[in-house]
């Protein structure tokens, strides 16, 4: 499944609601659901906001696909990039009043896997995998998606 | 369903009753703005009930932190009251966990200022 979102707030909750639908279908309940979109929600908002900067001229790619045991959702805005490493440890003692910079810790603690990387020709790729607990499920319905 | 706040008095303190979406945007914003409405009207207990909190991401986290060092500059306190399991996940995971006083029973955390 490929989709294209304008660069709103508006498409991060659809995307959202897209992905949790899409997960449901596929196994993966409560709470892990709950994690996956919330890691969605973030990713999308670092998309809209920081990546593409709410420019109605850029949009923002979001492929889902899923294998025997995970669903991979890759999103791809068309901003400037960033560089991972300027972005300050939100762990950190002197960091941790700091009104942002969360968006990425909870990403990574609500997927199994999440690689970020420079898109081509420009922009930031944010690939997340997350596992689905049911197996069976996920084999009665692989196939339901584009790969 | 959005964020909606409404605000009762419990002896001194303020307790703000929150509720719905706390994320970027209006829910977000709208938790910035009552909490400094408060501070301007000589509020300085404040305790957030986020018991009816359905959902809250990255910006809201930052609200919550950004609210507490606002009312802890002006002298005063603001602690956080019935936190669902999705709202303590994400303070332990945040370690914000570390900065607020939580509590669950209101009558305890009232008494705690």
């Amino acid at each position: 499944m490929d989709l294209e979102f304008e660069s709103s707030l508006e498409s991060v909750e659809k995307a959202e609601e897209i992905v949790r639908r899409v997960a449901g279908r596929l196994g993966l309940e409560n709470d892990e659901l709950d994690r996956l979109g919330l890691a969605v929600h973030e990713t999308m908002v670092n998309a809209v906001v920081h990546g593409n900067r709410y420019n109605k001229h850029k949009k923002v790619h979001l492929s889902l696909r899923n294998d025997a045991d995970r669903i991979i959702i890759t999103v791809v805005d068309q901003g400037e990039g960033f560089d991972l490493g300027s972005v300050p440890d939100p762990l950190n003692g002197d960091n941790l009043l700091r009104a942002s910079g969360r968006g990425l810790l909870l990403i990574r603690a609500f997927v199994d896997e999440c690689e970020v990387r420079k898109a081509q020709p420009g922009g930031t790729e944010v690939k997340l995998v997350k596992f689905v607990r049911k197996p069976e499920i996920m084999g009665e319905t692989r196939g339901g998606l584009q790969k | 369903m959005s964020a909606k706040l409404s605000t009762r008095q419990v002896g001194d303190v303020t307790v703000v009753d929150v509720a719905g979406r706390i994320t970027l945007g209006e829910g977000a914003s709208r938790l910035r703005e009552d909490i400094k409405g408060l501070l301007g009207k000589g509020s300085k207990r404040i305790l957030l009930n986020l018991g009816d909190v359905t959902y809250i991401d990255s910006s809201g986290i930052g609200e919550l932190v950004s609210g507490f060092t606002t009312v802890a500059n002006q002298g005063g306190q603001l602690k956080l009251l019935g936190l669902t399991k999705r709202v303590e996940d994400l303070l332990q995971i945040t370690k914000l966990y570390t900065v607020f006083e939580v509590f669950d029973d209101e009558a305890k955390a009232v008494r705690s200022f």
